[in-house]
Parts: C-alpha cells; structure tokens; sequence
C-alpha cells in the first residue's frame, strides 16, 4: 500500500449527502415551523398560541386524539398478540392468513376511511346486512350519535393499524428459542403460564418498540376519521389542516402541528421510562 | 389437543374474515353501477357487476392527472432515496466512524418525527424558492421522510452480505466500486427492491404533507382527499378501491421478503 491514506474518510463521504439532506428536510423546518407559531408581522408574538387554545375545536381534537389512542391500542395490542401466538401455533394455510393479515400495512389511512366508510354508512353494508336479518337501520355516523361514529374511527383504525404491531411481535417472537416454552411445558406450566412468564418478558423490547411507533402514528391519525365523519369528529392533525386550507392561517396550523410534535416527544421517554428493564428481569 | 387445534383454525379464519370482508365489499361496492349503489338494502353478493362506477371515477378531473403525478412523485422518491441512503446504508454496515451511534440515533428519532410539523413549515419555504405546487416538492418531503428508513434497511442489507467476498475481490484488485458492484450489490439486490417498494408505499399512501405543499399537481390521495366533501359516495368508494388495489399487489410483491425477514415460524 502505496497510497497515501486520504485526510477525510470514505464514510464521511458516503453518509454526507444524507445529513445535509436531513438538515435542509428536517431541521430547517423545524426552525421555520417555531418561527411560523410565535412570531407574527410584528416580531414576537403569542396571539398565534393564544387563538389556538381559544378554539373550541382544538379541545375536542385534543379530547378525541387522546381518547382514540386509549380505546384503540389495547384493543390493538389485544388483537396483534392473539394473531402472532395464533401463527406460532403453526395453523393451516398459514401463507394465506399472514398475506391477509399484513396487506394493511400498506393501506393508508385516508383508503381505510373509505373502505369503512361503505360499511358504516347510512345506506351502506352494515345497515343493509341488518335491513336482510329485519334488524333495521341505524345512523352509525351521525352527529348524534358520537359513540358509534367514534367507534366507527376505532373499528377502522383496528383493522388498519394492527398488522404493524403484529408484524413487530412476529418478529420479536421469532427470536424467542422454542427451548425455552418446551423446558417451561416439562416442569408443568399451562399455555397461559407460558405465555405470561416466558413469552410476554421476552417480547418486552418489541413491545416497547411496537408502543412507541404506534402512540405517535395515532397522534397523526386524521384521514381515517376526515372520510368516515367529515369533521364531527375532530382529531389534532385533521385541525392543522383546517387551519392551514380552510382558514388560510398557517401561522396557527404549525402552532397545532407543534402541540402533536410534544406530545410525541412526551409520549415516546414516557414508554422509555415505564418499561425500563426492572432489576430481576435483567441479565 | 384436537380441540385446540379446532379453535387456533377458527380464531385464524375470524381474524381472516375481519381482515377480508371489508376489502370485498369496497371491491363490491366500486364495482357496482351507481343505479344499483342507490338501492337499498345493498345486495352483498356480486350480482351486478359495472365498471361504470370506476370508469366515471378515472375520468373525473384531476384523477388521471393524480395518478400520473402519484407514479411520478413515487418513481422519483425511490430513486432519491436510494441515492442518498445506499451510499449512507453502506457506511454505517461497513465502516467505523466517529459519531456513528449519535447519526443511528438522528436517524431513528427523525423517523418518529410527525410528518405534519414539517409540511406547514415546507409550504413557506417552498413557496419563497418556487417550488410550492410542483411534483419535486411533495419528491423532497417524501424522500426525507423515507430516507431515515432506507438506511436502517439497507445498512441491515449489507450486513448479511458476507465480508470476507468483498475483501477477496479486493485482494484479487478490484477496486472498491468495482467490488460493490459486481460481490455486493447482486447478493443485496432483492432486499433492496423490497426497499424501494416500502418507500413507494409510503410515498402513494402520503395524504397529507401532498395536500399541503401541492394545489394542481395533487397526488392521488391528495386529489380524493381534498375533494372528498364535494364528492358523491360512489366516487369514494372507487377512490377507496383505487388506493386499496395497490396495496394488495405491494404486500404479495414483497410477501417473500416479509416471509424471509419475520415469518419462519411459518416453515
């Protein structure tokens, strides 16, 4: 080796490109979009904040956003372990189930809207399947009646969502040696026992993981219930894009924006910090 | 134990049905004629099946043009994000730099970033350098919101890639390009692909960040999204279906990674 070793690494090189990229997508936006929600024409202002928190629809939003996130993720979590223990029992037409399983995971949010949104309106599926059985129709969707619509956003969120955290669990699960179950079964321990004390301790990281990703995709969700309700039923992003198109002021859009940014960045050391390792389950 | 095994198969088959059903009937309900979407109670068996419903949806404004620009939008997002992250995907595999925890740390906590704190901002600064309203706009912000993921997934990539071939090409005088090339690049091409296709669905099922930095040259979900207030139901739901379709041709295109990354449990 000849050469003479170059001043500036290759890796520099090669990962360059993409902080420089990040920096200009990421935190330039973030500058302006902090600029944008307190400071107005005249320098320094908190009107933009203050005509946020005077809206009565940012506390519905904030109401239902936060609601959403604590019916939907048990349910979530309920369903997407049931479905991963479910695989692990090696099931006929396994192919066949997984592919259905995991197709949402490239359905957005705005598609599954829709997709519910011929089930769940008036003259839609739903009623028409109970009109078949004599049941009559009801108004799943309507302004009066706020808990079916709200569960109209929950059952369409389940459907969509869950195939992530099932697909995080399946993996998780894989790493688990089936030693471990197979040595628990010898000493006498039933399924649930297994699944509690061997299984569920060392799905703790994907968990965690699965936790995190799925609060803040929830804190985004907005698409989902725009299509099934229109706005009666107020989510936190659904309000920004109010404020930014409809209202034509993006200067509180961004203040709006900003709240679900904190409530992300809170959201995510909260998970951290609950599911820290407790001090038997290490080592 | 045969009990047992009855229920995992019926538990399977619910979970089967939950997942299924509702891809029938927004198949059903896009394909039915818009006289028959009138009547009710809707039959749920496909008796009367129109294209009516969807040619009508395809030729209405601004959809064409939508899907064109989604295509677009979603074939440039991939080859940028490529560009930027495989060289960066490579590195972080490869190479031993200083500060390479602190950028495997920005790049997952720029992942977890909400798209909508960025979009607002992105429209202003966009608009002052002129670029608001164009494809390369809502190319920019999906390529930053894919990037952070393509580099995780291919500097995973690279990491199955055996070393020791690399470094044999290097001994025997290719060059470092060269041993990429021709030793890395064809072991690594098929996670790759199932690379791009995540960004290409991140890239057509994006609604919002589209919404806000375009106005005539929406993507597809951005033109159903903004006009869905306007809009008769039979042109949601073929909206619903010509955003679901796709999907279903994306999960079986990578269905054999997704199998080979998480699923041999289902050897």
């Amino acid at each position: 080796m000849t050469r003479r070793r170059p001043r500036v690494p290759m890796a520099v090189w090669l990962i360059l490109p993409s902080l420089l990229f990040m920096a200009a997508l990421f935190l330039w936006p973030l500058v302006v979009g902090v600029t944008q929600a307190v400071s107005g024409p005249d320098g320094p202002t908190t009107a933009y904040l203050r005509r946020m928190l005077d809206d009565p629809y940012f506390w519905q939003a904030t109401r239902n956003t936060a609601l959403l996130i604590v019916v939907l993720l048990p349910l979530q979590f309920a369903l997407a372990l049931t479905m991963a223990l479910l695989l692990r029992q090696r099931p006929r037409l396994a192919g066949l189930h997984f592919y259905l399983w995991v197709v949402p995971l490239a359905i957005s949010d705005l598609a599954a809207g829709l997709v519910w949104l011929s089930i769940f309106t008036d003259r839609g599926y739903l009623n028409s399947a109970l009109e078949h059985l004599g049941a009559g129709s009801y108004s799943w969707l309507s302004f009066e009646h706020p808990v079916s619509m709200f569960l109209a956003v929950v059952v369409a969120e389940l459907w969509r969502a869950t195939s992530l955290v099932f697909v995080i669990l399946v993996a998780g699960l894989q790493g688990i040696p089936r030693d471990y179950e197979e040595a628990a079964a010898v000493f006498g321990a039933s399924y649930w026992q297994r699944v509690r004390h061997v299984l569920l301790p060392q799905l703790r990281p994907s968990l965690q993981v699965a936790l995190i990703l799925r609060t803040i995709l929830a804190l985004e969700a907005f698409a989902v219930a725009q299509a099934l309700t229109g706005r009666n039923l107020p989510l936190l992003v659904g309000e920004t894009y109010q404020w930014y198109y409809t209202l034509q002021n993006p200067n509180v859009a961004t203040a709006i924006a900003l709240v679900v940014l904190a409530l992300s960045i809170v959201a995510a050391i909260g998970y951290l910090r609950l599911m820290r390792p407790g001090p038997e389950v290490t080592g | 134990m045969r009990g047992r095994r009855i229920a995992v198969q019926l538990g399977c088959i619910a979970i089967t049905l939950f997942m299924a059903v509702p891809l029938y009937l927004i198949a059903l309900a896009a394909l039915s004629s818009r006289r028959s979407l009138n009547e009710f109670p809707l039959t749920l068996l496909p008796t009367d099946v129109s294209g009516e419903t969807m040619s009508t949806f395809l030729r209405s404004t601004g959809i064409a043009g939508g899907l064109l620009n989604s295509i677009t939008v979603g074939l440039s997002t991939v080859a940028l994000a490529l560009l930027i992250g495989l060289p960066a995907g490579y590195a972080l595999a490869r190479r031993a730099f200083r500060g390479k925890d602190a950028y495997q740390l920005t790049l997952l906590l720029t992942r977890a970033l909400p798209i909508v704190v960025l979009s607002v901002p992105l429209a202003r600064i966009f608009l002052s350098t002129g670029l608001y309203d164009t494809t390369y706009a809502v190319v920019l912000l999906h390529t930053a919101l894919a990037l952070p993921t393509t580099v995780l997934i291919t500097s995973a990539i690279f990491l199955g890639v055996p070393r020791e071939q690399e470094e044999a090409a290097l001994i025997f005088g290719a060059s470092p390009l060269a041993a990429f090339v021709r030793v890395v690049a064809p072991q690594a091409l098929p996670g790759i692909a199932a690379s791009a296709v995540f960004t290409f669905v991140l890239s057509w099922n994006e609604v919002l960040g589209a919404s806000i930095l375009t106005l005539n040259r929406r993507t597809l979900p951005a033109q159903v999204f903004t006009t869905l207030a306007d809009s008769p139901l039979a042109f949601r739901f073929a909206g619903g279906l010509a955003l679901v379709l796709p999907a279903l041709i994306f999960i079986a295109a990578v269905r054999r990674y997704l199998l080979n990354m998480w699923g041999s449990t289902l050897r």
